[in-house]
């Protein structure tokens, strides 16, 4: 037994040494990469990015709605979406073109068509798409486009705080509105929609999700007790849609008999299919509570949470999307939260299936810190895509909720309010006035490169991401037809960020373009598995992801130095597959589904389609 | 945390009580039943393995140095209870913030002792350390009880009865009635609702911190008149942080507060037996 003077000194400097541990370990944590020249990124990460909206002829900055005076007081943390991109080559030309939505009252939505030469025009005005935000039809909160009747040109889905909206593509030189004749409800608040064939019938179906109860009007408010009962447990906000296509330009709306009924706040909705199985299972990240995961059992859902593991621990999820981030042919779900030093401490999650679990047994663990992706800020889009083409995706995350005043700071009252019982923080009267502080404003943002083995290094600052503005939607594509990512980032109140991606000539890439035939023509749900050096990746084409956003059709795979590449497996949502055997690096492989088989073509990058 | 709120009341109970249950257990119970409420209807631990850490730091920390210090194997209701509030008070999607926490809070115990008395509640030493060190890794919790106002309902009714039974009511009760007037207060202050100010003593970690934390037996002056004017001051020190917005305000008075007034009465305690021998 030490009962003496020298035990005692030797559990002090113990003690000590365990208080002191915070502090080197923080010092430690300190490794992100810092701010250098474009030439030494390049070779160093292999990649930098260069700002280009001005260049490119893309002014467009974002307003926000001003909604009911009685939300005048907290009114930049309630109208604090709607900044929303979108990636669409409506005309079929070959090139991507990008839709943007606004939404001040009376603002007007933009679609940028790609000049090919490095410009951009908008022809929202002309082709009938820009002036949606009218008064009494509230405002735009994001789209997403898929060919919904198989003419062969995107459809544009607008999603509102307000009437929702279906335009259809006159062979892109006009869009028709034709929300009635789809049977649209009158007025959703929805912050996420993804267009995906949910009984693979061979048309296109589109989840809505609601954010704000359906029968608030945030312009006219019949009292204040609209907002959020708890900050983790709400289920008083909107409810869900799952409208099913019936093939003739109408949609049926049939979540409660398809198994969703839900009334948590949802903000990011990826579908994929995640057991394996064909059908596109649906991921939903909800703001103020946990996430949800349903199953499809060919047009029936049941809701897995829970025994999967990614609904359990509530948090503000804000985006979610899929990508194969160990080349394990797996989908990992990517869901932001938030985290502010010294108040909340949430983390992102990543959500990774287990080793050995798979099917309707498959469960997913949160890697989120292990593989250094944890942190990010006030976080809202993010998406997975090889940005320096060496055969990994990594991750585009933005991060800033309310920048105004740099020096004085909401957190202490929203931290207030956010603990407080139902009837307390359900009722915006309840909440302390914001008086031009920020919350979370003036976010870094973070491009999270992958080493392939299960770590990312924040590379933002080093490559070019250095903007500060309230990041909402993120987009990946490729702008020029250069086999290369770029980025495109709308911002709340802020500008659209072009991000050119200028990537080192070493590493190569490939390319894959899908059509649908017994599936839908977008080929939304499409699947293309790609072997090459003892790699395998999975990517599918998406009907929306990430926050407010639809990355480009086209299938990315970067594959790292002198890469030999065994195949590519496609398998079509309709149940078909179609393998290539030695596929060709630096093309863009054109694949259309036929009834029995599929066909391909080859085109240059930067060549333009026939016809 | 309350390292055995009920301990010094057992003290005082019939022996035949004691044979009938041990007071001891009241507050681990209760504090167990909170987090499986907490936990198993609202999911409010990070992780049950995180918790789970917590708890086993805290108990082995207490072994270990009970027998270094004491040459015996202590009762174990105290590290117990210390664990488990770290487990739920403090938030933090790492795992080492837990076993740090509980392990300071239980060394706080050994080494930061005056007359033989400790002076800091040791869970609220080990979750302010955690704090006030490594914000960007550890938050308190800050979340409410659901939707519903019946758990919050039973739980106040039922630890006001516990507290009761351990005659350490009047420390809760004037806090809880210091804070509401302090809330009315602010508000007036600040021009805030007054809801706002009401707010957080309506969530979890206010239960924890009236039921446990400032009702400690060992880390209170041991006059009830003297409990209750610390408490006010507990309550007065955490309005001025609040209006300097302190977000974690009620622990920070709490590590501020209660140690100084331990002092104090230690220091009283010296010179009046200093008076007594002359």
């Amino acid at each position: 037994m030490l009962r003496g003077k020298t035990a005692r000194i030797i559990l002090l400097i113990i003690f000590v040494a365990l208080i002191a541990t915070p502090l080197v370990l923080r010092r430690l944590s300190q490794t992100r990469a810092v701010k250098t020249d474009p030439s030494s990124s390049l070779s160093r990460y292999g990649f930098y990015f260069q700002e280009v909206s001005q260049t490119s002829n893309i002014n467009f900055k974002h307003q926000a709605p001003t909604l009911d005076h009685q939300l005048d007081h907290i009114m930049p943390q309630v109208a604090s979406m709607g900044a929303a991109v979108s990636v669409v080559d409506f005309n079929r030309d070959g090139w991507s073109d990008l839709y943007v939505t606004n939404s001040g009252e009376g603002s007007k939505n933009a679609l940028f068509k790609n000049s090919h030469d490095g410009s951009f025009t908008d022809v929202a005005a002309d082709l009938g798409i820009a002036n949606v935000n009218q008064s009494g039809s509230g405002v735009s909160m994001g789209s997403v486009w898929g060919d919904y009747d198989n003419d062969g040109y995107e459809d544009l889905f607008l999603y509102k705080w307000g009437r929702p909206e279906l335009f259809h593509n006159d062979a892109g030189q006009k869009f028709s509105r034709v929300s009635e004749k789809a049977g649209l409800p009158a007025w959703v608040n929805a912050n996420t929609a993804v267009w995906f064939d949910y009984d693979r019938d061979g048309r296109l179906d589109l989840f809505l999700g609601g954010y704000y109860a359906e029968d608030v009007d945030l312009w006219h408010l019949k009292n204040t007790k609209m907002m959020p009962e708890s900050f983790e447990y709400a289920k008083n906000g909107g409810r869900k849609y799952l409208f099913r296509n019936l093939g003739d330009g109408s949609f049926e709306e049939i979540s409660q008999k398809a198994g969703i009924d839900t009334r948590r706040w949802a903000l990011a909705a990826i579908v994929a299919d995640l057991r394996g199985t064909g059908n596109q299972d649906l991921f939903i990240a909800n703001d103020y509570g946990i996430s949800e995961l349903y199953f499809n059992d060919r047009g029936q859902f049941r809701e897995a949470g829970k025994d999967t593991g990614v609904g359990f621990s509530p948090k503000s999820g804000m985006n979610a999307s899929v990508g194969d981030i160990l080349n394990q042919g797996r989908y990992s779900i990517y869901v932001s939260n938030i985290s502010e030093e010294g108040v909340l401490i949430q983390g992102n999650n990543l959500w990774m299936p287990r080793e050995g679990t798979g099917g309707d047994a498959i469960k997913y663990d949160n890697l989120a810190r292990a593989m250094d992706v944890e942190i990010g800020g006030w976080s809202f889009g993010a998406q997975f895509g090889d940005l320096n083409n060496d055969g990994t995706l990594d991750l585009y995350l933005v991060n800033g909720y309310v920048s105004a005043d740099r020096n004085l700071n909401y957190w202490y009252d929203f931290s207030k309010i956010a603990g407080g019982n139902s009837t307390i923080i359900s009722d915006a009267a309840h909440w302390p006035a914001m008086d031009g502080r920020s919350l979370s404003g003036y976010q870094q943002k973070k491009v999270w490169l992958n080493d392939g083995l299960g770590k990312f290094v924040d590379v933002a600052q080093a490559v070019g991401a250095s903007d500060v503005f309230d990041g909402r939607a993120v987009a990946l594509v490729d702008l020029w037809n250069r086999g290369v990512l770029d980025v495109v980032v709308a911002n709340q109140r802020g500008p659209l960020l072009i991000y050119k991606n200028n990537v080192g000539q070493e590493n190569k890439w490939i390319d894959f373009e899908l059509e649908g035939a017994s599936s839908n023509r977008s080929a939304i749900g499409a699947e293309v598995k790609l072997f090459w050096d003892g790699h395998q990746q999975v990517q599918q084409v998406s009907g929306g992801s990430g926050f407010c956003s639809q990355n480009q059709r086209r299938l990315h795979f970067g594959l790292g130095k002198n890469p030999q590449i065994d195949r590519a497996e496609i398998r079509w949502p309709s149940g078909n597959v179609f393998t290539i055997q030695k596929p060709v690096a630096g093309q863009v492989y054109k694949i259309k589904e036929e009834v029995q088989s599929s066909s391909f073509s080859l085109r240059s990058p930067k060549e333009q389609p026939k016809g | 945390m309350s390292d055995s709120t009920i301990r010094s009341a057992a003290l005082d109970v019939p022996v035949r009580s004691r044979l009938r249950f041990d007071n001891r257990y009241i507050a681990p119970l209760f504090i167990t039943f909170i987090l499986l409420v907490g936990h198993l209807f609202y999911g409010i631990l990070e992780s049950y393995e995180r918790t789970a850490l917590a708890i086993v730091a805290a108990i082995v920390t207490e072994l270990v140095l009970g027998r270094i210090f004491y040459g015996k194997w202590l009762n174990l209701s105290s590290a117990y209870i210390s664990g488990i509030s770290v487990g739920i008070l403090l938030r933090s999607p790492a795992f080492w913030p837990y076993a740090l926490a509980s392990v300071l809070s239980i060394m706080s115990k050994y080494v930061l002792r005056v007359k033989g008395r400790h002076l800091w509640n040791p869970s609220n030493f080990g979750i302010c350390v955690l704090l006030f060190l490594a914000p960007e890794t550890v938050a308190s919790l800050s979340v409410q009880w659901g939707n519903f106002k019946w758990p919050l309902i039973v739980i106040w009714v039922l630890g006001s009865l516990i507290i009761y039974r351990a005659k350490r009511f009047h420390i809760s009760a004037t806090y809880v009635a210091s804070f509401f007037a302090f809330a009315f207060l602010r508000s007036w202050i600040t021009g805030d609702p007054v809801q706002a100010e009401i707010a957080p003593i309506t969530g979890p970690m206010y239960q924890l911190f009236v039921f446990f934390m400032i009702t400690d037996p060992k880390t209170t002056v041991r006059s009830k008149k003297w409990q209750c004017i610390v408490v006010l001051f507990v309550a007065f020190v955490e309005m001025l942080l609040r209006l300097n917005q302190v977000v974690h305000a009620p622990l920070y008075s709490l590590f501020l507060v209660g140690p100084t007034a331990m002092l104090i009465e230690i220091w009283l305690e010296s010179r009046r037996k200093v008076a007594v021998v002359v």
